[in-house]
């Protein structure tokens, strides 16, 4: 009897404590994006975060499109030529990369890259008590430290995947055309006819919230990470699995609503 | 600070690459700005619209002038199709317009043959003549039952 009850204790101590957190982590987002309506605006601090960010994660995620083009138009070349629709390759390659695997694999890319990156540095600011030495300045932690950071994942994000996306269409064209054969006419035109806006809108709508997603999860993780170097870690290590996890799930729950 | 200036100039550089990527799609393959690609519409009526879809092509000898904007049912009897045709095409009063299939397993599309008359169809006009979708299956159910019966 008394182990049922430990159980239920146990259950419901982790679902109010998970609560907790996805509470305290929306309050403090929603706190450092307050910040953005009130001056004074630190864009020299943007523009540090975005040149780590953004251009930071620029050649991983040129890479990451680039092969993921290529494998997407040889697996795919293998499933439509058992049905003798190769034309359809262009098509099958652009409407997979545009509406998830960019926005999905880019996140992804993103979170390891720069999300861990983000916890760990923000973790080790509050280990030395650097957060501790602003808020003595008078300076606000979340306006100098999480907002810029936030706000960089947010922009950096849309433009990464829109690179993804050009360099994958672009490597599934060389592999589509130049080695599989397929016709390039067919294979440009079935592109353009079959790729609508809507499509190009889906995909944005999915980085822009993967981008606020990274964002908010890897600087709240950091910023209320235990003060201590396996705190630290294990903080990094959080933010990693809890930012690819939400962001799959977003995934899904946008998919649904923009079919 | 000269480290600083050379931040913000490689920043400049990369936000310049991400909006020019999405520009990029955009133009190429969101329609976007396509100025004068803008056409005028045209209704047809058929029996049987065969599974049309919003945004197919309307092809003219092979060429596509067009796409179906809308599919509606009239009087819960009719489909009618919008076209848009785009600017500077002309379509005879009596052109025909009929729905046909990309190969046998292809998409459907409307396919347009020009008429004889002088006159020209005017935005908003419908066509005369209209040739419902070819099924398939009806096709080939006429045939075995038309030689079962010899």
């Amino acid at each position: 009897m008394n182990g049922v009850l430990n159980l239920f204790g146990f259950m419901g101590r982790g679902l109010l404590r998970t609560t907790e957190r996805i509470g305290d982590g929306t309050m403090l987002c929603s706190r450092a994006i307050g910040h953005l309506f009130t001056p004074p605006w630190l864009g020299r601090q943007l523009v540090i975060q975005l040149y780590a960010i953004g251009f930071g994660s620029l050649i991983i995620i040129a890479i990451t499109g680039a092969f993921t083009g290529m494998v997407l138009a040889l697996q795919g070349y293998y499933t439509l030529a058992k049905f003798g629709s190769e034309s359809l390759l262009g098509s099958a390659v652009a409407l997979s990369i545009i509406r998830e695997l960019g926005p999905v694999l880019g996140a992804l890319m993103m979170t390891g890259r720069a999300g861990s990156s983000i916890t760990a540095e923000i973790g080790i600011m509050r280990v030395t008590e650097q957060l501790d030495a602003l808020e003595m300045m008078a300076v606000n932690p979340v306006r100098q430290v999480i907002l810029p950071r936030i706000i960089a994942t947010l922009i950096a994000l849309p433009l990464l995947i829109a690179i993804f996306d050009v360099v994958g269409l672009g490597a599934g064209y060389l592999v589509g055309v130049n080695l599989l054969g397929v016709n390039a006419g067919a294979y440009i035109g079935e592109t353009i006819a079959k790729v609508t806006m809507h499509d190009l809108l889906t995909g944005w709508v999915k980085s822009a919230v993967f981008g606020l997603l990274i964002g908010c999860i890897c600087t709240f993780l950091g910023y209320r990470a235990v003060p201590t170097t396996e705190g630290v870690a294990q903080a990094t290590t959080r933010a990693v699995v809890t930012a690819s996890v939400s962001i799959l799930i977003a995934d899904y729950i946008i998919t649904s609503f923009f079919l | 600070m000269q480290h600083y200036r050379r931040t913000e100039i490689i920043v400049g550089a990369f936000m310049l690459t991400g909006i020019l990527a999405i520009g990029l799609l955009a133009l190429q393959l969101g329609k976007v700005g396509g100025l004068g690609e803008k056409g005028y519409e045209i209704t047809a009526t058929f029996g049987d619209a065969g599974g049309v879809r919003n945004g197919g092509d309307v092809m003219l000898a092979g060429v596509v002038i067009g796409r179906i904007k809308r599919v509606t049912l009239v009087k819960s009897l009719k489909a009618k199709l919008t076209l848009e045709i785009n600017n500077g095409i002309q379509l005879t009063t009596d052109a025909i317009a009929s729905i046909r299939t990309k190969g046998i397993i292809g998409e459907r599309y409307v396919r347009v043959s020009q008429g004889a008359d002088e006159q020209f169809l005017q935005p908003g006009d419908e066509f005369d003549d209209t040739e419902s979708a070819i099924n398939i299956e009806d096709l080939i159910s006429k045939y075995i039952f038309s030689s079962g019966s010899n």
